[in-house]
């Protein structure tokens, strides 16, 4: 095992190898993915070091990308298909979710999908339309489907790797606007053990007076919040749920037991999102240990807007800090 | 028309600006070559591409996002707009800034999409020119659909629907291919083969031509050269006339090549041949009308430099206004997400300009 700083695009891009040089079976789908590796540059290269066999680019058709993933799987082999932006899975949305999601299910567990749909997605980079937008809770709402989201470069060099090995189709959400953020990766390969326990979400700093939960792209926003707090006497507990199918929330009723009060933060709009699924959980496991209603800190009850509105749609360390100490006077 | 027969594209007017016989697959209206109308193909031609510098000039020094340039495409859209009468309505993708400029469509307000502050910019009825869509193909649906309204309206009006070769491949391009001819809806498919969807080559979408495919579906089609203005207007004006007239669909492959890269944010030299673009450079749209023009004389060196001057100032006007443009009040984005009152956008936009102490979300 090595350690090496790398970007989200670098992880990405090594634990995409290790698991084409693992696995025989893997394949890399999608648009503009080979020669160009990618618009994001998340598959530099693979083309030319595993063949056009293995790594190639598709018709330009997201339904024709997933339908024929589903084929490749029924055939043997475990396509990860990248799908360009966030907006643009709409159109492979159809076999996602009557076909990948339950092809499992209705063969009785006799062919399952092991399909990896990567997606880039979430807001911050000054995007034009459908390009920062945060479809997790359709997924998430979809029985059979995993779904999967790193915070930094070594969660989504351990977590691609994981999602591959897994059986499930996965849904990977990668947060474009984290792409370019450094970390130090631990290079290596990944045992059957590591691969099980990245479905489980991560503590990355206790405190005990509230209890902070996010995903993906909000997760360095609210360590960053947490700091701000901390100066202000205000001991946060930040926990990153990582995966949001299946949702591992025992460590949160634990710590919310402790701290009595809780937020949760994500882009994705506030309205039947992940939150709304968090808050009623804590509520029904937590509900005597909670000093203060459950906060949700998320996106308004609007399409995500023109780049230029961004920063008052997105939730920042501002609003999170804020929303904390609304919360510790409640 | 029928396919097979020409696989070299139409053209009318050659790059050394010579007139070609016009024959009776495309055939050359002697309109085309009233003086009036090629200045006017000029100027519009010279205008979009002044518009496409400055855009590409503001994206680099940040004051737009993003551009997706439609240099060297200017023929195939300026010539197909212009084939368009006051009945008909354009649904365009996001590179058709060429054609907007032809509709009447304010640059800075176009530009709007691409700084941000907008996801629309203008209003599709004013200018019969649908919102740009980014989402590949959808647009060709809604061409269709609009087709199918004039026939129920009787308007005698017809639809035109832009889309790239990559576009071609999405389900909803063959959908819209389906629904037109079963239903024989005044719809013209036009089609901008620019030789590359990002870095995907059109061998990468299809083995045939792509007037073969819409043959299939049961419509006529043609393939024209797309950097020729004068082909691109009398393929169009044949087709929507055909398509008014009652005879249903037709399919334009305009073939032309995007000088640019994808867009600000892309970079071509990672996957394009080597001699490509400079064999394109040989075949621009506009000094192929110009060289017509000075044989024709139909405009001397006077008409060219006034020209230039327009463009100039249209350049100076839009930057001016994109850079002195203000960011728009936060409060905006809860406007118009639904044509009546909804009960969570009002409770979110009380929030949003109401301060944390007072049960708001602004920090
Ligand atoms: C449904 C969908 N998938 C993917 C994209 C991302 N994308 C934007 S433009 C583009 C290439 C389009 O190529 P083409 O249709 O030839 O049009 P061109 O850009 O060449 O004008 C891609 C893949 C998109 N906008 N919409
Ligand atoms: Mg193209």
């Amino acid at each position: 095992m090595s350690a090496a700083p790398m970007t989200m695009v670098g992880g990405l891009n090594a634990g995409l190898r290790a698991s084409l040089d693992h696995d025989p079976r893997v394949l890399l789908m999608g648009e503009d993915i080979a020669t160009l590796g990618g618009v994001f540059r998340v598959t530099d290269g693979l083309a030319k070091d595993f063949g056009d066999q293995r790594v190639f680019d598709t018709p330009l058709a997201e339904s024709g990308i997933l339908g024929t993933a589903i084929g490749l799987a029924m055939a043997g082999f475990r396509p990860v298909v990248e799908i360009q932006f966030d907006g643009f899975v709409f159109p492979a949305f159809d076999q996602i979710v009557t076909q990948l999601a339950k092809h499992h299910y209705r063969s009785a567990g006799h062919t399952p999908l092991p399909i990896v749909v990567r997606i880039p997605y979430g807001g911050g980079i000054g995007a034009v339309e459908h390009h920062s937008e945060s479809p997790e809770a359709y997924f998430v709402h979809t029985p059979g489907l995993r779904v999967w989201t790193p915070s930094d470069a070594n969660q989504a060099y351990l977590g691609i790797q994981a999602a591959i090995a897994c059986p499930d189709p996965v849904i990977f959400l990668e947060p474009k606007r984290r792409y370019w953020d450094k970390a130090e990766v631990a290079l290596g390969t990944l045992s059957a053990d590591d691969a099980e326990r990245m479905w489980s979400s991560r503590t990355l700093r206790t405190g005990s007076d509230i209890t902070v939960v996010a995903y993906g792209p909000m997760v360095r926003t609210c360590t960053e919040a947490a700091n701000a707090l901390a100066e202000l006497g205000v001991k946060a507990t930040v926990i990153d749920l990582r995966s949001l199918s299946p949702l591992d929330l025992d460590p949160i009723f634990a710590s919310v037991r402790q701290t009595g009060r809780c937020v949760v933060v994500h882009e994705a709009v506030e309205t039947v999102g992940l939150g709304a699924e968090i808050a009623a959980r804590v509520v029904e496991e937590c509900f005597y240990s909670l000093e203060a209603p459950v906060q949700r800190i998320a996106g308004p009850h609007v399409p995500y807007p023109p780049s230029r509105f961004e920063r008052h749609y997105l939730p920042s360390i501002d609003r999170v800090v804020a929303g904390v100490v609304q919360v510790m006077a409640g | 028309m029928t396919e097979g027969e020409h696989t070299e594209p139409l053209h009318l007017l050659a790059p050394d600006g010579s007139l070609s016989e016009a024959s009776s697959a495309l055939p050359l209206p002697p309109q085309l070559l009233e003086p009036d109308l090629l200045r006017a193909l000029f100027r519009d031609m010279t205008m979009a591409r002044r518009v496409d510098t400055e855009a590409t000039a503001l994206q680099r020094t940040g004051e737009l996002g993003l551009w997706s340039s439609c240099l060297g495409q200017e023929a195939a859209q300026v010539g197909s707009a212009h084939a368009m009468d006051e009945r008909d309505f354009a649904f365009p993708t996001y590179r058709e800034s060429a054609a907007a400029w032809v509709r009447g469509v304010d640059p800075v307000a176009l530009l709007g999409l691409y700084r941000g502050t907008t996801h629309g910019g203008w209003v599709p009825d004013e200018h019969r020119f649908a919102l740009f869509t980014i989402v590949l193909g959808a647009q060709v649906l809604h061409a269709v659909g609009y087709a199918m309204g004039q026939q129920r309206l009787d308007s005698g009006g017809a639809a035109i629907a832009y889309f790239g070769d990559g576009a071609t491949s999405e389900g909803d391009v063959h959908e819209a291919m389906v629904f037109a001819t079963v239903t024989n809806a005044p719809v013209v498919f036009f089609c901008q083969n620019n030789g590359w969807a990002i870095s995907e080559p059109v061998h990468r979408q299809t083995t045939v031509p792509f007037t073969q495919r819409a043959a299939g579906y049961g419509m006529p089609t043609m393939r024209i050269d797309g950097n020729d203005v004068l082909a691109s207007l009398a393929a169009t004006q044949w087709a929507l006339e055909h398509a008014r007239g009652g005879s249903g669909p037709v399919f334009i492959e305009a073939v032309t090549y995007r000088m640019g890269a994808h867009t600000t944010s892309d970079d071509p030299t990672r996957y394009r041949p080597p001699g490509e673009l400079e064999y394109w450079a040989t075949q621009d749209p506009i000094d192929r009308l110009r060289l017509l023009m000075i044989n024709r004389e139909v405009a001397a060196e006077d008409f060219f430099v006034e020209v230039q001057a327009q463009a100039d100032a249209l350049g100076e006007r839009i930057r001016a206004a994109v850079r002195g443009a203000e960011d728009p009040e936060a409060g905006l984005m809860f406007d118009h997400v639904y044509a009546s009152d909804h009960a969570q956008v009002e409770r979110d936009r009380q929030r949003w300009s109401a301060p944390f102490a007072e049960g708001g979300v602004m920090a």
